[in-house]
């Protein structure tokens, strides 16, 4: 009996042993006064889509388009004196499309300028996250410049844990200010500018958005995330080379109300079945007021073929009502005080499905210790008025 | 409003009421393994990026996801 008793004590002590050595105290985890390389991002992306109801041409017409997109970002972090973590991610993208709807601004022509152009947005952020308090504080610039729009954002934002750790609230507040160029159809154009130079007028479309977030640990294999946002939207929000033809066959530029208000409200649930499989689900319920509801719900089940290699097959619906200014070509009448024959704002539901594929071994990606892993992702969308578009996209990460 | 709009509309209510009232337990840090698995991330994977942004321009919705809301035309 006393040996029994000297055995459990013993084991007792060993267990307590490994424990506090998986669990080094906080001030022993080497924290670097000087900015250190965290994490570099690699995504690219190649997206290709066709239709046939253009908004350029009035709801009719293709809506053949590609799309490259390429973008890095990389992570540096220090501890302060009070040993709060900063960190920095500076993020550079390009984007190269082709369009043939934007090649109709201007039919006369072979081929216009804006049938292919680059999107170039830098941005830079920095959080500060204090680990005692369980609180964050951060910021954030970005810029979006291509041929016929400019962007230029700010974003400020604020979380904080649960005594326990089991929840986090975070608040974020955004602005974008933006200039779109009054680059009409060719035969819409007014004055001296036919389109030979790019000297082109601008309007301003500015966005704030409020995002709160409530994150929360159920239980050692379920968390749940609720977020809900409000987006106002003011200046010029149609797009000037949009045309709606009437009933009576004359030509017009899309015009839109100058407002909107958009409320996206989505809860998030990650499951951990097993070892093997992960549910990941997320649904959002969406409404504005131009009268678009919408739902969405997306599911995907991350299959852990090993520790280190994942299958990721995933399903996602959407569904959403028409504008009240909606309305096909010419079926828009000189009664209508606002016009769009955009079938982005129609009715209709999409399904996009695919799967993802990642590996991440503990020796690095080909053995090369600082490539952490290597993800490859598919996905075909289908929307049932007739447009189709397909996207694969590659991250890449080293830390 | 149709009564299955309706109907949606009161889905995130029902998620929220039963993941709430549900009995939430407390999970110590050592315990963490599972929801800590990169795969378990309440986040939008950065891989989704290019996803995020044409489903917000080919869409009328957008938002509550990590996706934009704002910020750059597509315009096309």
């Amino acid at each position: 009996m006393k040996k029994l008793f000297l055995s459990v004590i013993g084991m007792y002590f060993t267990m307590l042993a490994a424990l506090s050595q998986g669990n080094p105290k906080a001030d022993s985890v080497y924290k670097p006064r000087k900015l250190t390389f965290e994490e570099a991002n690699l995504v690219s992306s190649y997206y290709r889509q066709d239709g046939n109801n253009s908004a350029v041409t009035g709801g009719i017409g293709s809506e053949k388009l590609t799309d490259l997109s390429n973008s890095i970002d990389i992570k540096l972090y220090r501890y302060d004196k009070q040993d709060r973590k900063h960190s920095f991610i500076g993020a550079l993208g390009f984007d190269h499309y082709t369009s043939a709807s934007s090649d109709k601004i201007d039919p006369h022509t072979i081929s216009s300028a804006s049938h292919s152009d680059t999107r170039f947005y830098p941005s830079l952020s920095w959080t500060m996250e204090n680990a005692k308090k369980g609180s964050t504080i951060g910021a954030g610039l970005s810029l979006s410049t291509e041929f016929d729009y400019q962007s230029f954002g700010v974003n400020v934002n604020f979380a904080k844990k649960t005594k326990d750790k089991s929840g986090e609230f975070s608040a974020k507040l955004q602005a974008y200010l933006d200039q779109v160029s009054l680059i009409y159809p060719i035969e819409l154009r007014t004055g001296n500018n036919n389109g030979e130079d790019d000297d082109y007028a601008t309007t301003p479309r500015n966005t704030f958005n409020l995002d709160l977030s409530w994150s929360q640990i159920i239980n050692q294999r379920l968390q749940v995330m609720l977020d809900g946002e409000v987006v106002y939207q003011h200046g010029y929000l149609g797009l000037p080379f949009h045309r709606v033809y009437f009933a009576d066959n004359t030509v017009h530029v899309e015009n839109l109300p100058s407002e909107r208000l958009k409320i996206p409200m989505s809860i998030r649930a990650n499951y951990f079945i097993s070892d093997k499989f992960i549910l990941r689900t997320w649904y959002r319920y969406y409404h504005d007021d131009w009268n678009i509801n919408s739902n969405t719900l997306q599911l995907e089940t991350v299959v852990k073929l090993s520790p280190f290699f994942s299958v990721t097959p995933f399903y996602r619906f959407y569904q959403q009502t028409a504008a009240n200014y909606f309305a096909p070509f010419r079926e828009h009448t000189a009664a209508d005080t606002y016009y769009t024959s955009n079938y982005d704002l129609s009715k209709f539901n999409s399904s996009f499905f695919g799967a993802g594929f990642r590996i991440a071994p503990p020796d690095g990606v080909f053995k090369i210790q600082h490539w952490n892993s290597l993800e490859l992702r598919y996905g075909h969308y289908t929307k049932n008025i007739g447009m189709n578009s397909d996207i694969i996209s590659l991250n890449v990460k080293f830390k | 409003m149709k009564p299955y709009i309706k109907s949606f509309f009161y889905i995130p209510l029902y998620i929220t009421a039963i993941v709430f009232f549900s009995s939430c337990t407390t999970v110590k840090e050592y315990q963490k393994n599972k929801l800590n698995d990169a795969e378990m991330s309440l986040s939008s994977r950065k891989i989704e990026k290019t996803e995020l942004s044409f489903q917000s321009y080919r869409e009328g919705a957008s938002g509550a996801n990590g996706g934009k809301t704002g910020g750059g035309c597509g315009c096309n």
